[in-house]
């Protein structure tokens, strides 16, 4: 019997891993059409119907609804691309066994990660880059005014697809079926949105749903998306006055510090031991 | 290869064995699954694991793979154990899962595509899609294989790596007769050339047909071990002596049946009805070995 020489080159690296993860996701992705549809179509209809229905109403301090519904909606298709789609996507993959062959591959955690990160990433950015034509062209919603506008937008919607990536992740760990999971998890992000003023304006919000909502990350990246979009002044008519850049940054931070930990603890490739 | 060659390690590979387990025990919610199963598989013998349903066979193999925790016992796979080995560990061995690949709308050489960029020594994916026979769906989306089809996708997934240690388990349930042979051919292949192979089955012609050793697994432990020859030794030297008298069968179950046949024809005026002298065939021995322990008794 011949001896079988174990000196074998080393794995390939997690970022090896992680980039060939996300061109498999972004293929996947554009192969699984309700997904796509779904992905990108809700903020975009929703625009369309709220704007067109609402369209002469207006905000505090003559803001435009379709102005303020804009950093709202985008907001939640960040929300939705990030948590609702990697929760439930997580959740099925491992019900469908695919991530026991990650398992056994002895695939890094992180690798793994990285690419539903860099699908959400991707995402997000062509589902923005359709949403804000719209709203743009079709009812002359502006666009930020300048450079310190857009980088505003830049580091909210990143910081939010993050945040929501990580509790996407750590949300996949529920107990149950994927099926189950995906129920919960959709309920709790149509709850979410109107708990975080996407719809209403915040100020209208009794106070205890304003105080829940603080706790949660939808609430400051759709105010982080209105000091985007909307004038200087608007800002007098958030809760606390002014646009708080420090404190969302500092919440959506610690969020997907906790998310992060979540996962670690969490995070699991095969279901639950019978 | 690459500047990453380890020296060589401390103990030959090519004497200890592929795997060795003392005393293995896992229960699931308090009811025990495996009490204390022992096992030993040689360096590059095709081992199979026999047993029925529930017998704990994918619950050894998942510990011996490392992705299930185990409550008793030493573990030791290519000498190291499952437990707390790392990626260098993995990338040896190579697992035959019942999962799928990394989606429903992902084709079949895709799908090889993707995974041979978890390993350093994938195989190229021509020649694992001409291994299982597969090379004419390779265009073919993974949701519309056949059931034996996605077994053999399952199959080039685990070897892609060039494992030493293949664990297969139960490889070819739901395939159909044509498939399984070629699979047959197909684990032939990997023994012959080096590879380790475990495998489990239910099916004793499976074993029969494949296996150096088969080992039998009931109750949650290894209660024979032997070339699927000399399954069942000492139960197959029991024959049983039967035939006609006084309007009914008399049976006598006997090791020397030479003798009790002496006596019979002595004592017999003439031709003894319905005469016969039978030895159990594997699938007795199989059933007895098998039924002894689900009554509590592991002999």
């Amino acid at each position: 019997m011949t001896a079988v020489l174990t000196d074998r080159p080393a794995p390939p690296s997690t970022a090896r891993i992680a980039l060939a993860r996300t061109a498999l996701e972004l293929r996947l992705f554009g192969r699984e059409r309700q997904q796509v549809v779904f992905a990108f179509a809700y903020p975009v209809v929703m625009m369309v119907i709220f704007a067109s229905v609402l369209g002469d109403e207006e905000r505090p301090g003559d803001i435009p609804f379709a102005q303020y519904f804009l950093a709202g909606i985008a907001a939640t298709g960040i929300m939705l691309i990030s948590f609702q789609a990697v929760g439930t996507a997580i959740a099925t993959e491992r019900e469908a066994g695919q991530l026991e062959r990650l398992q056994v591959l002895g695939t890094p955690p992180a690798a793994y990660f990285a690419g539903k990160a860099g699908l959400v990433l991707v995402s997000v950015a062509a589902q923005l880059a359709l949403l804000l034509p719209v709203a743009r062209y079709g009812f002359d919603v502006p666009m930020p005014v300048d450079l310190a506008h857009w980088l505003t937008f830049g580091w909210v919607a990143a910081l939010g697809a993050l945040a929501g990536t990580v509790l996407g992740v750590a949300v996949s760990a529920l107990p149950g079926s994927a099926s189950s999971t995906t129920t919960a998890v959709s309920a709790f992000a149509i709850v979410l949105q109107f708990f975080s003023g996407v719809f209403f304006g915040f100020l209208e919000l009794p106070g205890w749903m304003q105080q829940l909502s603080a706790l949660l990350p939808l609430k400051w990246l759709t105010q982080g998306m209105r000091s985007a979009f909307l004038p200087e002044q608007a800002g007098a008519f958030e809760v606390a006055g002014g646009w708080e850049h420090g404190r969302t940054a500092l919440v959506l931070v610690a969020w997907v510090i906790i998310g992060t930990v979540i996962c670690v603890r969490t995070f699991r490739w095969r279901r639950a031991e019978g | 290869m690459t500047s990453t060659q380890l020296a060589p390690p401390a103990t030959p590979t090519g004497t200890a064995p592929a795997v060795a387990v003392r005393g293995l025990g896992k229960s699931y919610g308090g009811r025990p699954v495996l009490d204390g199963l022992d096992l030993e598989v040689r360096r590059g013998e095709c081992f199979a694991l026999l047993g029925p349903n529930g017998a704990g066979k994918t619950t050894t193999i998942e510990v011996l793979e490392g992705v299930r925790r185990r409550d008793a016992g030493e573990v030791l796979v290519l000498g190291e154990d499952p437990a707390v080995a790392g990626r260098d560990w993995r990338a040896r061995i190579g697992v035959v899962s019942q999962g799928e690949g990394a989606g429903q709308e992902l084709s079949v050489r895709e799908t090889l595509d993707h995974f041979a960029h978890y390993t350093a020594t994938p195989r190229p994916t021509a020649e694992l899609l001409a291994a299982v026979g597969l090379t004419e769906q390779a265009g073919t989306r993974v949701g519309r294989l056949s059931g034996g089809q996605r077994r053999r996708l399952a199959v080039a997934l685990g070897v892609q790596g060039d494992p030493e240690l293949v664990f297969l388990d139960e490889p070819t349930t739901g395939m159909d007769p044509a498939a399984r042979r070629q699979f047959w051919q197909l684990v032939r292949d990997l023994r012959a050339g080096g590879t380790t192979v475990l495998l489990t089955t239910h099916y004793l012609d499976e074993a029969a047909e494949l296996a150096d050793r088969v080992g039998v697994v009931a109750g949650g432990r290894l209660v024979e071990v032997a070339a699927p020859a000399e399954l069942g030794a000492e139960l197959r030297r029991v024959a049983t002596v039967r035939w006609r008298e006084d309007g009914g069968w008399r049976e006598v179950r006997t090791e020397t049946p030479s003798l009790v046949l002496r006596d019979l024809l002595a004592a017999a005026p003439h031709e003894v009805p319905g005469l016969s002298v039978t030895r159990p065939g594997l699938e007795d021995v199989y059933l007895q070995l098998v039924g002894a322990t689900q009554q509590g008794d592991p002999r």
